[in-house]
């Protein structure tokens, strides 16, 4: 009965919604005459806000303009990219190293962009890796993924990769809980044995390179999201828990079955110059550190054999629980760092905790019991306030630093802006459909830009003209200057948009980077003037150093390849002009295209299976005479007399 | 010291700036080109305007037949040793204070300046009009003659899908004011011998 009387104000709102919503669609829009005029931006103009929308499931990490939902880029991090050569060429292969060995596909979740002081300072973009526990670090001067590090001791990496407002730490934890170190044993004895971590990973000032400072070992629970103390609370760091009740099997009904979960607060200063002083103890695991270098245009994986494992309980003082109700989703601090809101999915308002009761609370001891050692503060001690009937299944807040925060729902599909403080729902718009996270560009920061919204939608339907049961997911972006909220724009999205982070162009525009400078190549096999092009054979491994250019590459005739010849073409392109790359494929090459651009060398590798002259071409239209970018390699027998040897019109040059 | 010495000195040392300052500058602008690209022609050497200009000027010419610009032109050596030479002569005709000289150095300077300029025209012509004859592109005039491809001189000309604009920088400006000062040196100088 108590269900009924809770559910029906809300069942109320969805039909309200769900008729709105057809209303405003057969009317063409209840939108505004100037709307378009908004999000318009004419041909030649450029965006006023970079947005990097996560590809979800495609692994990758998309690039929009706002207003205009334009896609720019879709940079590849966790999965295989024919179209840039991403894990297909030998250069970035080790990006995908992993201790379970090459791990082509990943599911891109969380984007955050760099801070100083607690405002974007658009260095890198940090977003994790689901599946095979990963954090993945983008230059935001090149726009490509500059490093990997794989989190041991973890699985289902989804609590990650938030900064802390100096990037001091970027944080990673798990969704399951597992046997930690893993071992072979029944899963009904999950209870008590299963552990989840939490990693903070150091970012190096300068280079920006990850590191895991430690990992704190805790309870068997599921770590949701997170996000880190800014301002006054800088030094904690908060993560929703849910399935406290650490059921192993059904979860959707056993591990919904607490009135409350938790939000952790982790003091890390405190377990940071714990572990500065030798705190912790060293454990075995295994996993890849990957770093791509600009120089060489190439990928080193290595793999790290030990990481810093603390116990809070050997720590007193440095976590406590906060209960938050019904399996918390979002964990979103505000800009001032003194409102914690906690997203319970089920539940039907909307918790906020207060940092500074917090800490009121901890002096004064006021708990209620512990959890594994770790304290549980008493729910009236810190809660700030909540936010009534303020929609159905809360996930996820922002705010727009005027002091507003603004939350999605995901059941009755609406974002909601609310007062904090006050606690006062103040407008609602709906979203089409059931809206997942939301973005305000520095919305993650001390110093959001609360001029738009973007609502990522899991569910698209009749948005777009269909293609087939697949269609691309929706976003929506609103207008948020005003009072009320206005409905600007729909834009499809890659993959599923789990969540976004964005920041003035001109944060970005000025850095980044046209060419790669060819002096500057320090790839191995790279060559900065045709007359270096050469094909040199050792054993059945042949390797070729070619050049290209518009519009020709060098050499572009080769002749004594064998079959069961091992081809390594080594292109670099001598371009030093904006926007000019060049593309190889060679036939029957069981590997993608190379996209390079100017300044860079990638490699192929070409088993040539038959005889027979075969050629290759440039894969990318670069000039008027692109048509006439290609070239012959003529494959012998094996164990033919024909010698290695190359030519540029005409003019030969024996191998070596 | 007699103010024609001054003004002579001043017109002499002025040369020097060759070496720092270009002569000229030829920029070509596109569509596909936003940030125009172009060349700048000093005493010893053509410079990029923007990092990697030139190789970017070659690479779209050589379709049509061009030739790269030079790296070395017998010009590059010819041009400062004349340079060093004039400064050095104007330093010694200002020494002397003898006015007929800055007459005589006003005289030489503008006669380089004026062989130096056809000396220019000359390479563009030679730049534009010497097409390769395997040229990928072949363009032809209305009256069946190939295209030309010499920038202008002096101002803005459109050739094929390009604008370029050629006109003089910091360099030929202090060669022009280093020749009128010389002038100025000998009216000086000769007003200031009428007093005596
Ligand atoms: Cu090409």
């Amino acid at each position: 009965m108590k269900t009924i009387k809770i559910l029906l104000p809300f069942l109320t709102l969805i039909l309200l919604f769900g008729s709105c919503s057809k209303k405003g669609k057969k009317s063409g829009g209840a939108l505004a005459g100037d709307v378009a005029e908004k999000v318009y931006v004419a041909p030649g103009e450029h965006d006023e806000f970079y947005a990097f929308i996560s590809g979800g499931f495609s692994g990758q990490l998309s690039v929009y303009g706002l207003p205009s939902g334009r896609l720019f880029k879709v940079i590849p991090v966790f999965s295989l990219d024919a179209e840039k050569a991403y894990g297909f060429n030998e250069e970035t292969k080790p990006m995908l190293n992993t201790s379970f060995g090459f791990v082509p596909w990943d599911d891109a979740h969380h984007p955050d962009i760099s801070q100083t002081n607690g405002e974007l300072d658009g260095r890198w973009c940090f977003i994790n890796g689901n599946n095979t526990p990963r954090i993945a670090r983008i230059d935001l001067s090149t726009f490509e993924t500059a490093e990997i590090i794989e989190i041991p001791n973890s699985a289902g990496n989804h609590s990650s990769s938030f900064i802390t407002e100096n990037t001091e730490y970027v944080v990673a934890s798990t969704r399951f809980s597992i046997p930690i170190p893993q071992k072979d044993m029944p899963i009904s004895e999950y209870k008590s044995n299963f552990k989840g971590t939490m990693s903070f990973i150091s970012v190096d000032k300068e280079t920006g390179n990850m590191d895991i400072k430690f990992q704190l070992l805790m309870p068997g629970f599921d770590y949701d999201l997170s996000h880190p103390g800014r301002d006054k609370s800088h030094g904690w760091f908060f993560f929703t828990t849910y399935n406290t009740e650490e059921a192993n099997s059904l979860l959707e009904v056993n591990a919904s079955q607490n009135d409350k979960d938790f939000i952790a607060a982790v003091n890390w200063k405190k377990i940071e110059e714990y572990v500065n002083n030798g705190g912790g103890k060293k454990v075995a695991a295994k996993y890849a550190h990957n770093v791509y270098n600009d120089h060489t245009h190439t990928a080193t994986s290595t793999i790290k054999d030990q990481v810093v494992m603390v116990d809070p309980r050997d720590v007193p003082g440095a976590i406590f629980f906060l209960p938050t109700p019904k399996s918390p989703h979002g964990c979103d601090v505000d800009p001032s760092g003194e409102y914690i809101v906690g997203s319970g999915k089920l539940a039907a308002e909307l918790t906020v905790h207060s940092f500074s009761k917090m800490l009121k609370a901890i002096e004064g001891k006021k708990f209620d019991g512990e959890a594994y050692g770790i304290p549980i503060l008493k729910y009236d001690e810190v809660l700030a306030g909540v936010v009534k009937q303020p929609g159905l299944g809360p996930l996820h807040t922002e705010f727009d630093g005027k002091g507003y925060a603004y939350t999605t729902f995901f059941i009755s599909s609406e974002v909601v802006k609310w007062k904090l403080g006050t606690w006062e729902v103040v407008d609602r718009k709906p979203t089409y459909y059931s809206v997942g996270h939301l973005m305000i560009p520095g919305g993650n920061s001390r110093k959001p830009f609360g001029k738009y919204l973007v609502a990522m939608n899991k569910i698209t339907k009749d948005r777009y003209l269909p293609t087939g049961p697949e269609v691309n997911q929706s976003a929506q972006l609103y207008d948020i200057s005003g009072d009320k909220m206005e409905l600007l724009l729909d834009f499809p999205t890659i993959g599923e948009p789990h969540y976004a982070a964005g920041c003035p162009a001109s944060l970005l525009t000025d850095k980044s980077k046209k060419i790669y400078k060819l002096e500057d190549n320090k790839h191995k096999y790279a060559i900065t003037k045709e007359a270096d092009a050469k094909v040199v054979r050792s054993g059945n491994e042949v390797h070729i150093y070619m050049s290209m250019i518009r519009s020709h590459f060098a050499p572009d005739n080769i002749e004594g390849i064998q079959v069961g010849d091992k081809v390594y073409f080594h292109v670099t392109n001598l371009e030093q002009d904006y926007d000019v790359p060049h593309g190889i494929s060679m036939i029957g090459a069981n590997t993608s295209e190379l996209l390079i651009m100017p300044g860079q060398t990638e490699t192929f590798i070409w088993e040539p299976k038959q005889v027979g002259v075969w050629p290759f071409y440039c894969t990318d239209f670069c000039s008027a005479l692109h048509q006439e970018m290609q070239g012959y390699v003529r494959v012998s027998p094996k164990g033919s007399s024909t010698p290695i040897s190359y030519t540029l019109d005409g003019e030969s040059t024996s191998g070596k | 010291m007699k103010k024609s010495k001054i003004i002579m000195l001043i017109a002499a040392s002025l040369l020097l700036t060759l070496f720092i300052f270009p002569l000229w500058n030829i920029t070509l602008e596109a569509p596909q080109y936003p940030d125009p690209i172009g060349m700048n022609i000093h005493i010893n050497k053509i410079a990029d305007m923007n990092p990697h200009d030139i190789q970017n000027i070659n690479l779209m010419n050589h379709y049509v037949g061009m030739k790269d610009i030079p790296e070395n032109m017998l010009e590059f050596s010819i041009f400062p040793i004349v340079v060093v030479t004039m400064f050095v002569l104007g330093i010694l005709f200002a020494i002397t204070g003898n006015y007929r000289l800055f007459l005589i150095w006003f005289v030489l300077m503008s006669l380089l300046g004026i062989a130096g300029m056809v000396d220019f025209y000359m390479w563009e012509h030679d730049y534009g009009t010497n097409l390769s004859q395997t040229a990928a592109i072949k363009f032809t005039n209305e009256d069946g003659t190939p295209m030309a491809y010499q920038p202008p001189l002096f101002g803005t000309k459109t050739i094929l899908n390009f604008v370029a604009h050629s006109y003089p920088r910091l360099g030929a400006v202090a060669l022009i004011l280093s020749i009128g000062l010389s002038l100025v040196a000998f009216i000086f100088g000769k007003n200031e011998n009428k007093k005596l």
